[in-house]
């Protein structure tokens, strides 16, 4: 744990990923005099209020005007303040996509975006307010470093890492029911490092964000089920990619199995499909994912259900690969 | 700190009006040079640029990046070509490294890279964003109780944008007097008269709806724009500053004023030669 911090693994298991992060962001309030944060009517949905309370000399509410707020951030950091934003997802990516791109990567300043409601987790919020191309939006700026913490655990720890992180970076989290992966906060955490949560040498599963849990249980199912034993990386950075971890795996496992919840194109299968094919390894490949269509309304467990991404998919998708029989109750349709 | 030491009125005055025309002769050198640019854009607020770079803003052109420095953020960025000529002579970079603007790996393009070139503050190109930079500076120098002020120039056309309005509005809210826009009113946008395009009007009225306190003068005028300038409120102060800049769009070339199609253009050397002596007419 860093040294002045006032939680422990105890309150981050309880917290939401974003509360987790805003939580460590106060903390840091306290060193770094530079940070400043910034949201768009969501102080208290995307768990910044901490922040707010604490320092509301240095918190900035934009009201509804999200293209205002990122470059009002370009502002700030070009003064040599230290700026995290947060707002929704789909608006960070989106809304103010163009002032993303131009104003805060294109000159390359030191603003830190935080979407949360990512993916699927507004769930029967539908379409307007799902989040399924902010990876496949953010990573292709120049610049943009893209993070996808798998859990309150991982965004302490991005938290910590970002402050020191110099230049763009985008994370995104979900709305904030998502149970925890890691139990421990004793981990090395680095970004555009791939975490291996369990090692396995028939295939490997490749997962980010809130999917690495159902990967890891996932895995454990079809050790003990069927005895087939799955390689599981947490891709919690999407930009630089740990491509190293790739190519061992595609080497090693010679199948892999890309699970997110964003559309199959452009997202972490995306940028693994580019890392296998560019680097000419045989190796078999599945993305998971929403499959290219706009996402429909329902729980986030549902949505994650219907499209395949939780463990009853990932364990189909699995013995799809290996040719292994699937039976129809791991249909997940 | 001006970049002049003259203390006389009427010489400062003599001395702003030929320095424009200086920046003008070398606005249409420097659109020969980059094989076209936006010059008739470039024309209209070269008394605006002269008078804050020379005259009002504090800056030290061999330190930049002065942080105590006043900034000034173009907000409409295809204005390269004209304040390029500006920076150039007020010393932040010479001459000759404008020499290959516009032409392949040159760090002066159309649009100006504040990771290229120095004196400017920020990289702009896309329209409607300047004003919301100046809000993150404005705050940015409150929260370091600083007393610099951050300055925009924006177009007229350009306040179409909606996002302009995001940030007068949060300008406004947050209580940025440190924070200043200067409207180029030229009239002028690509298709055509900003009135016929779409209307702005009763521009001066929207500022002062939204909160700002707002001056219209003409932005040719050395003596108004002295005035105004040197007359702003402190930058402690709770209110953002908008100056409405009448100005024509061309300014000082026979062929150019006034005409929208030299929003953007080329000059070939009889052009050229038209334009240069047209400048040198107004001195």
């Amino acid at each position: 744990m860093a040294g002045g911090m006032s939680y422990n693994i105890d309150d981050l298991q309880d917290l939401t990923a974003a509360e987790a992060y805003g939580k460590v962001l106060v903390d840091l309030g306290k060193e770094y005099p530079e940070i400043v944060v910034l949201t768009a009517d969501l102080a208290k949905s995307t768990k910044l209020g901490v922040f707010f309370n604490a320092y509301p000399e240095r918190s900035f509410n934009m009201g509804i005007a999200e293209q205002n707020m990122v470059t009002t951030a370009a502002g700030l950091a070009l003064a040599g303040k230290k700026p995290y934003l947060s707002t929704f997802a789909c608006f960070a990516s989106m809304r103010a996509c163009e002032q993303v791109r131009t104003d805060i990567c294109y000159p390359k300043l030191n603003v830190k975006i935080m979407g949360t409601h990512s993916g699927l987790s507004m769930g029967n919020g539908g379409t307007t307010h799902h989040a399924t191309e902010d990876l496949a939006i953010m990573r292709s700026f120049a610049n943009m470093t893209v993070v996808v913490p798998a859990d309150g655990i991982e965004a302490a720890k991005l938290a910590q890492a970002s402050v020191e992180h110099n230049g763009p970076l985008y994370f995104r989290v979900g709305r904030g029911f998502e149970p925890p992966v890691y139990d421990t906060m004793d981990y090395d955490f680095q970004i555009g490092k791939a975490r291996t949560m369990a090692e396995g040498s028939d295939i490997t599963v490749i997962a980010c964000g809130v999917c690495v849990l159902q990967a890891v249980e996932a895995a454990e199912e079809l050790a003990d089920e069927n005895d087939v034993s799955v390689r599981v990386i947490n891709m919690h950075t999407i930009k630089p990619l740990d491509t190293e971890a790739i190519l061992q795996a595609a080497e090693e496992t010679g199948k892999i199995l890309t699970v997110e919840e964003h559309n199959i194109v452009g997202g972490l299968g995306g940028a693994v499909a580019e890392t296998l094919a560019e680097a000419g390894v045989p190796c078999k490949l599945k993305r998971l994912g929403v499959p290219d269509v706009f996402s429909v309304i329902g729980y986030p467990e549902e949505l994650h259900r219907y499209y395949g991404i939780e463990i009853d998919g990932i364990k189909k998708g699995v013995k799809q690969m290996l040719d292994i029989p699937v039976d129809d109750e791991d249909d997940a349709h | 700190m001006p970049l002049h030491n003259i203390s006389n009125r009427q010489e400062l005055v003599s001395f702003l009006k030929n320095k424009c025309v200086d920046i003008r002769k070398m606005i249409v050198q420097l659109t020969v040079t980059a094989g076209g640019g936006h010059v008739g854009g470039a024309l209209s607020m070269t008394e605006m640029l002269v008078v804050l770079y020379q005259h009002i803003m504090n800056i030290e052109p061999s330190n930049p990046k002065k942080p105590d420095r006043d900034r000034l953020i173009l907000s409409k960025g295809h204005g390269g070509v004209g304040i390029c000529p500006v920076l150039c002579d007020a010393g932040y970079f010479p001459k000759s490294e404008m020499d290959g603007f516009n032409q392949f790996l040159s760090p002066f393009g159309m649009h100006p890279d504040m990771n290229k070139v120095k004196g400017i503050d920020m990289s702009t190109g896309s329209l409607g964003h300047g004003l919301s930079i100046c809000v993150g500076l404005g705050l940015a120098a409150r929260l370091d109780k600083a007393s610099w002020r951050a300055f925009c120039v924006l177009g007229d056309g350009e306040c179409n944008e909606g996002s302009v309005w995001e940030a007068a509005m949060s300008a406004k809210h947050y209580k940025l007097g440190n924070v200043i826009a200067l409207v180029d009113k030229n009239k002028f946008m690509i298709d055509g008269p900003v009135e016929q395009i779409m209307s702005i009007e009763p521009f001066e009225e929207k500022w002062k709806a939204f909160g700002w306190k707002t001056t219209v003068i003409d932005g040719h005028s050395i003596e108004q724009l002295l005035d105004t300038l040197e007359n702003l409120d402190p930058p402690d102060s709770q209110t953002p500053q908008c100056i409405i800049c009448n100005t024509v769009k061309g300014r000082g070339v026979s062929f150019m004023e006034g005409q929208g199609k030299w929003h953007y253009g080329g000059l070939d050397e009889l052009l050229e030669k038209q334009a240069l002596e047209d400048i040198e007419k107004t001195r």
